[in-house]
C-alpha cells in the first residue's frame, strides 16, 4: 500500500484515503469563448500521460477533503513530493529515480518459470 | 375515527436494539446528540469559537472539548461539532455575526462507541490508520475509511474511540466492528 503525504494534514496518510484527480498545473484559458476548436480541444481532452515524472491533482477525500498537487513518478509509482493546491510548479528533489530504476516485465518477471 | 395509537409512527433510532462486542471490546451505540458540520474561514475562526463556546481547534488532527461540546478538525476550513445535550448549535452559530455555514446533520450521523483493551484492533480491521497513542493520541480525531464507508475518528481514552457514521452505513459499520470485535477478542 502506497502511502501519500497530504500537505494539509501534514502527515503520510494510506492510499485508500485518496483520489486521483487528473493532471495538474492545467490553466482555463481566460476568455474560453474566443479560442479555437483546436486549442479547445488542446485543453478540455489532451493530456500528456508522460512517462517518469508528472505532475498530478490528488484528492484527500477521505480525510480533509481537500485538492493537493503532487510529483509523481509513474514508472516507479513513487511520489516524489506533494504540495498545497495553488502554489506553483515545484522542483523535484532530487532522487535516486533514473532509467536504471525501470521495472520491465523482462527484468523483473522474464525469467520466471 | 379514534387514534389507536397502532397507526401513529413511531420514530426509531438507527442501530436500535443491535449488539455486538467481546470480551476485549465493548461496542455500544451513542445516545442522540447533536451536530454540526461547519464551515468558517480562517479570519472567522475566533467569533465561531466564542459563539459556540468551544475553541475550534486549527492543528490538523485535534479535538477540543468544553461546555458539553466538541469540535473535532476535519479540514483547514471545516469542522464537525457535536453537542451531547439539547442541541442549539446552529442558533448559536448564527449569533456570532461572522460569515460562516453550519449544517444540522444530527441525524445524518449516529455514533458507535468503541472501548476496551481491543479497540484498536477492532478498528485497525477496516481502518489504515495508525493508531498507536505516539500518532493518534487522546483527544486525536480524523475523517478516514473504514471498510467501504468513510468514518469520523474520535480517541476519546486510551481505549476508547467514538465512531461517527452516516446512518445508512450504520449497518454496515457496526457489523465490521463487531466482526472485528470478534477477532480482536481471541
Amino acid at each position: 500500500m502506497l502511502l501519500i503525504h497530504c500537505p494539509y494534514c501534514e502527515e503520510d496518510r494510506s492510499e485508500l484515503e485518496f483520489r486521483w484527480a487528473g493532471e495538474a498545473h492545467i490553466a482555463r484559458p481566460e476568455n474560453i469563448a474566443a479560442i479555437s476548436d483546436e486549442e479547445f480541444a488542446e485543453f478540455f481532452f489532451l493530456r500528456n500521460n508522460e512517462k517518469g515524472l508528472t505532475y498530478e491533482r490528488w484528492r484527500h477525500i477521505h480525510g480533509c477533503g481537500r485538492f493537493f498537487n503532487a510529483a509523481r513518478d509513474t514508472v516507479s509509482d513513487r511520489f516524489l513530493m506533494t504540495y498545497k493546491a495553488g502554489l506553483p510548479k515545484q522542483q523535484v528533489p532530487e532522487t535516486g529515480a533514473s532509467e536504471k530504476t525501470v521495472e520491465t516485465y523482462e527484468a523483473t518477471e522474464g525469467d520466471a518459470r | 375515527m379514534v387514534d389507536s395509537g397502532a397507526d401513529v409512527a413511531t420514530r426509531s433510532l438507527p442501530l436500535s436494539g443491535v449488539h455486538g462486542g467481546s470480551a476485549a471490546v465493548r461496542l455500544e451505540v451513542a445516545a442522540p446528540a447533536g451536530r454540526i458540520s461547519l464551515r468558517v474561514r480562517n479570519e472567522d475562526v475566533s467569533a465561531l469559537s466564542a459563539a459556540l463556546g468551544v475553541d475550534l481547534p486549527v492543528k490538523p488532527k485535534t479535538s477540543a472539548f468544553a461546555n458539553g461540546r466538541t469540535a473535532l478538525w476535519l479540514g483547514p476550513d471545516e469542522w464537525l461539532v457535536i453537542d451531547e445535550g439539547n442541541s442549539g448549535l446552529t442558533t448559536a452559530a448564527a449569533n456570532s455575526g461572522a460569515l460562516h455555514s453550519a449544517t444540522d446533520v444530527s441525524h445524518r450521523n449516529t455514533a458507535i462507541l468503541v472501548e476496551g483493551p481491543g479497540a484498536v484492533a477492532t478498528i485497525n480491521v477496516g481502518c489504515p490508520q495508525d493508531l498507536s497513542l505516539k500518532a493518534f493520541p487522546v483527544g486525536a480525531c480524523t475523517r478516514t475509511i473504514f471498510g467501504k464507508v468513510e468514518i469520523v475518528l474520535l480517541r476519546t481514552a486510551e481505549d476508547a474511540f467514538r465512531v461517527e457514521v452516516w446512518r445508512s452505513f450504520s449497518d454496515y459499520a457496526f457489523g465490521l466492528l463487531s466482526q472485528g470485535a470478534l477477532d480482536a477478542g481471541q
